[in-house]
């Protein structure tokens, strides 16, 4: 079991710059995401762009601001558990919480931050007859163990990076592979769009351009897929179809933890500090929605530090705690480094 | 002040909506669509108007009564990976309001 004070749901800007604002009030924080890397959409989806309105920067890359903010709270210890999507949270008897992932990772904390953004990413499904049905039995949306594919006939349907990708490693480990795509065109790193032809030269990877899956079939598991190449329906068999047409966000298993869901979102009350309607779980960030939301990164960071304080109150009754100013207290760390303005010198001039 | 133009959105439900866009506040669609809440917040504009989620594809009915931005790269290709394309599809993120499109009509595509 993980301990901690805060378990934080999400590793995007928002839940990241909690572990800062909980660190100063020596709060410890732990934070779960589906993704394998923190940073959220910023990383996942577009870590080249650069973002105008972080107040005090006139521009920042998307990912550049993930890095710092990572810079920003080392000091302050936070742990990980990537990969992995909250999937319960149960309430305590004492008030506390446990947050139980897909995977079976369990985290215990005082209070429960939801900073999920847009939600768990999920892969796009194309929409296909039974599509369902030959999940597990030879449609798979993620390449986890290549080694499955060993020997195997393959079929990946999509016409970005991950589909350019597989195809050029599985070229080599599969029996067979073929690449569809509704267009010629392939948007990915040109050498990825570059070494796809020299396979496809190579007689290794079968192009099924411009072409769209139109059909599965199979009795107990998948057979063949039907691919229609401009108006022509060809059969393919195939032990596997991988379609790779990116991920999209969805609220997830959070939907179903109790909480008031308006518009796709958590509601909370934004007039004190941005609880939900279960005490002790908040929710911050783009994930959450009240009278006049705005989904800004901005708008994230001032809700997680109202957070923060309200976690403090929760967990100290009684104690009066005053805010305080980094410029005038510094920074304790917890890996024990203090960070803090040069004192000036008081001395006469003779 | 700029004026406004009137745009025509028929929503997921096929119900049509006409609207006022204003020309001087860089909208697009998209935007537009959010701010009527003609489709559920969640459902469209995910990516935030990138290009990079589909999620407000429309089919423009009256293409060749307005003028229509030329499609980019990334909408060119946002498109070919998207479900339920047609002919007629744009991305509502890419389409900016200008005086141009007075009485553009587009559908919204079905959520994917």
């Amino acid at each position: 079991m993980i301990e901690t004070d805060i378990i934080i749901i999400g590793a995007g800007p928002t839940g990241l710059f909690a572990v800062f604002e909980a660190g100063l009030l020596k709060l410890k924080c732990h934070l779960i995401d589906g993704l394998p890397q923190p940073g959220g959409q910023l990383t996942e989806l577009y870590p080249k762009k650069p973002i105008f309105d972080i107040p005090g920067y006139p521009s920042v890359g998307a990912a550049e601001l993930i890095d710092n903010l990572m810079e920003q709270i080392k000091q302050f210890q936070p742990g990980f558990t990537l990969n992995e999507v909250a999937e319960t949270v149960e309430k305590l008897e004492d008030g506390t919480f446990i947050v139980t992932t897909n995977k079976g990772t369990k985290h215990h904390g005082k209070a429960v931050a939801i900073a999920g953004g847009l939600g768990s990413f999920e892969p796009r499904k194309p929409e296909l007859e039974n599509l369902a049905f030959y999940e597990d039995k030879g449609v798979e949306y993620f390449v986890k163990k290549p080694e499955m594919f060993a020997g195997k006939k393959i079929v990946i349907a999509g016409g970005g990076d991950s589909a350019l990708d597989w195809s050029i490693y599985l070229a080599d480990l599969a029996a067979e592979v073929h690449l569809v795509h509704r267009r010629n065109e392939f948007r990915g790193a040109l050498d990825s769009v570059e070494k796809v032809q020299a396979l496809k030269d190579q007689g290794k990877i079968n192009m099924l351009t411009p072409g769209e899956i139109v059909e599965l079939k199979g009795t107990d598991k998948l057979e063949a897929v039907v691919v229609d190449i401009e108006g022509e329906k060809r059969e393919i068999a195939c032990d596997y179809f991988i379609p790779l047409f990116g991920l999209t966000p969805k609220l997830g298993p959070i939907a179903d933890w109790g909480l008031e869901i308006e518009k796709n979102a958590i509601k909370v009350n934004n007039a004190l500090d941005y609880q939900t309607n279960i005490p002790g779980i908040y929710a911050i960030g783009d994930v959450n929605i009240y009278p006049g939301k705005l989904k800004l990164i901005l708008c994230g960071f001032h809700e997680a530090t109202l957070m923060c304080q309200s976690v403090y109150n929760m967990l100290n009754p009684g104690k009066k705690f005053v805010l305080k100013y980094t410029t005038v207290s510094g920074i304790n760390g917890f890996d024990g480094t203090r960070k803090e303005a040069e004192k000036a010198v008081v001395k006469s001039i003779e | 002040m700029a004026e406004d133009i009137k745009l025509t959105i028929i929503d997921r439900d096929g119900e049509t909506h006409i609207v006022d866009a204003p020309t001087d506040m860089g909208m697009n669609v998209m935007e537009v669509v959010r701010a009527y809440e003609l489709a559920p917040e969640g459902t469209i504009g995910i990516c935030g108007g990138m290009a990079m989620c589909a999620s407000c594809q429309c089919y423009v009915i009256n293409g060749d009564e307005v003028e229509l931005p030329e499609m980019n790269p990334d909408e060119e290709a946002m498109l070919s990976e998207a479900f339920n394309v047609k002919d007629n599809s744009r991305l509502g993120c890419q389409i900016h309001i200008e005086p141009s499109l007075e009485g553009l009509v587009v559908q919204l595509a079905p959520e994917s």
